[in-house]
């Protein structure tokens, strides 16, 4: 392909692959039994979704009730966890939407990984969506449906309603975008079947797929269309999910940074997400090959400036809070660094605004181990974010007899207990039953950037049965 | 009437050797119907002489399509069937409506546009492809010549798609 790479780039696919090995380095995993250290995994994250499923259960049987919100806090860990699932799920599209229109090629080891992630955030998002109406059963009345009453319809003015069609939009979008992407790897996987079984499984799902070049050209076309839509769309999202808070009148909500601090904060526990999951896959597939450290170092490096907006936005809602001369804001702020939600705040901004700055540190951004626990820190702190956002600022009602404070019961907990077990039994069925990488993709950009490609060996060696 | 296609298929196993062959062998008058290869290869359809996709197009009427219904929806639900003041505000609140309208866009040029690809590339569940080797999804690049639609000789063809890096040259009748 006529791909210009400049030779100053690192190489993306390391140890001398060729196309077939790439088939073979994938397929793997999907072909071969499930190894012991995945069934156990998948057992775990089995029981623990039981756990939460039970919690959630019970949380449907009885109402809302059971959760530790009271007169003044009411909103609380549901809303907190699903605003940080949803930001989570930021990442996939971004990597494989924006990175594609601005041509990283770096991405197209990581996209496949990254978009079944964000499907998988979403959906725990969602869960929490439907648990917080109290009548879940009745969620279909957000919907403009032709009914009974009327028809009365949904208020199109709400941002509520922005966010319903916003998330179910994006969710629908990316599941798309990802299955468009998984066609041409479902073909390589039916092609090499062996079992009756996964011949009629992935040739089902591979939809008849050849790789003409015809279909390839639409492919590419389609993908970048579906690119350049969901890049508006991705960012709208969240955009929309902090209208949610912005357009209330609640001191520490009501503010106009909402919309690009609540975006650049979603990339930034997307992509740290992702690093987390990453690190994981490579070691427990060995494809360290694939996801190389040029990929770690890049997602760091896009963890820290992200993380730099979201400290930028913190330091501008304080002075703001200050500049603006509204009392309740100032109260507002004062008391989410110093009243009785310090440590939250705090830890918010020392896991958000101080750990990724870390990453100026080449020695620390390459380091594996390091990077790990960063990537884990980042989202302990985005948790937090949301949590400082949405329960201090309720708090402290403004009269001081409704004052309060929120504490978690075990269907809290359980809840969002649940949202992690459904997580990792989605993303270790993903990572069993299809390619974790994309392997159409980073095929293509292999001679560009694969280290010691055979055709370079080829060209010099010389080869008979080729004349030009 | 013979009801058997009779292809010849070349087999190549690099991109840039592939992309060069469809000029070559085209040059020396030999009609190719399609390439397959395991990943795009820039500029190989329109070497082989495929007209240029109207996908874009496509997409872009259900784009319209899709923020026409929005706003129908919108307009009729809050302006003609139930008009209500929320707020204070016009029946008609525009900038209200445009996170919706965009959503609206959105899902359908994506839906409309996926659709499209699937039926013009026939394409659905289950489907049994028309495989000319199974190694075009893995490793190697498959050009394909209907015998049907040359009249050059098999030999001839052969020679040309060896000449031009073929490293095998195999027939297949379906």
């Amino acid at each position: 392909m006529s791909h210009v790479v400049s030779p100053i780039r690192e190489t993306l696919v390391g140890g001398g692959r060729s196309y077939h090995d790439v088939t073979q380095d994938i397929c793997k995993q999907v072909e071969g039994e499930p190894t012991k250290e995945w069934k156990i995994a998948f057992s775990v994250s089995c029981v623990i979704f039981a756990y939460g499923a039970y919690c959630l259960g019970y949380t449907w049987w009885q109402g809302i009730g059971v959760w530790g919100l009271n007169k003044t806090v009411g909103w609380a860990w549901d809303i907190t966890n699903f605003v940080w699932w949803v930001g989570i799920g930021h990442a996939g599209t971004l990597i494989s939407a924006v990175l594609l229109l601005f041509r990283q090629k770096w991405r197209t080891s990581i996209n496949r990984a990254a978009e079944a992630m964000t499907i998988f955030a979403v959906l725990c998002a969602a869960s929490f969506i439907l648990a917080h109406m109290g009548r879940p059963w009745l969620a279909h009345w957000a919907l403009p449906l032709p009914n009974t009453f009327g028809s009365i319809w949904v208020n199109f003015n709400s941002p509520l309603v922005w966010d319903v069609f916003a998330i179910s939009t994006y969710l629908s979008v990316s599941l798309v975008f990802w299955y468009l992407g998984l066609i041409p790897d479902l073909a390589t996987i039916r092609d090499r079947a062996q079992t009756k079984a996964s011949k009629f499984w992935y040739g089902l799902f591979s939809v008849g797929w050849t790789g003409s070049a015809k279909t390839w050209a639409r492919y590419e076309y389609v993908s970048l269309i579906l690119a350049g839509i969901s890049t508006p769309l991705v960012l709208s999202v969240h955009t929309i999910v902090s209208m949610d808070f912005a357009t209330s009148v609640i001191p520490g909500w009501h503010t106009t940074i909402f919309p690009p601090y609540f975006v650049a904060g979603a990339i930034f526990s997307g992509f740290a997400m992702v690093q987390t999951l990453l690190l994981i896959t490579r070691v427990a597939f060995k494809l360290e090959d694939y996801i190389t450290m040029e990929h770690i170092e890049m997602m760091n490096i896009i963890i820290t400036v992200t993380g730099s907006i979201v400290g930028i936005a913190y330091l501008t809602e304080f002075f703001i809070a200050w500049y603006s001369g509204v009392e309740y804001e100032s109260y507002c702020f004062i008391n989410r660094a110093f009243g009785p939600y310090w440590w939250a705040y705090w830890m918010m901004m020392t896991c958000n605004v101080i750990s990724p700055q870390l990453f100026w540190f080449k020695s620390i951004r390459t380091n594996i181990l390091i990077s790990f626990i960063l990537s884990v820190v980042v989202n302990v702190g985005m948790w937090f974010e949301r949590f400082v956002i949405i329960v201090s600022s309720l708090h402290r009602d403004y009269i001081p007899s409704s004052w309060a404070m929120f504490s978690p019961t075990m269907y809290d907990i359980g809840d969002y207990i649940f949202s992690f077990g459904l997580f990792f039994t989605l993303f270790f069925l993903f990572a069993k039953f299809l390619p974790v990488i994309n392997m159409a993709e980073v095929k293509a950009v292999m001679k560009g950037v694969s280290s010691n490609y055979p055709y370079k060996k080829k060209s010099e060696g010389g080869k008979e049965s080729v004349t030009h | 009437m013979n009801t058997t296609e009779k292809y010849l298929v070349g087999v190549y196993d690099d991109e840039d050797e592939v992309l060069h062959a469809v000029t070559e062998v085209k040059g020396k008058g030999v009609k190719i119907e399609e390439v397959y290869t395991p990943f795009p290869i820039h500029g190989l359809d329109t070497a082989i002489g495929h007209p240029r996709t109207r996908i874009p197009i496509a997409a872009f009427l259900f784009g319209l399509t899709g923020l026409t219904c929005a706003q129908f929806l919108i307009n009729y639900t809050m302006v003609f069937d139930w008009p209500m003041i929320i707020g204070g505000k016009d029946f008609f609140a525009l900038p209200d409506w445009i996170p919706v309208t965009f959503e609206g866009t959105v899902l359908f040029t994506a839906f409309g546009m996926v659709f499209t690809f699937f039926v013009s590339n026939s394409l659905w569940p289950g489907k049994t492809p028309k495989t000319f080797d199974l190694r075009s999804t893995d490793d190697k690049f498959i050009m394909t010549i209907n015998m049907g639609t040359n009249k050059k000789s098999e030999a001839e063809i052969e020679e040309i798609l060896k000449a031009s890096g073929a490293i095998e040259v195999n027939v297949k009748q379906f």
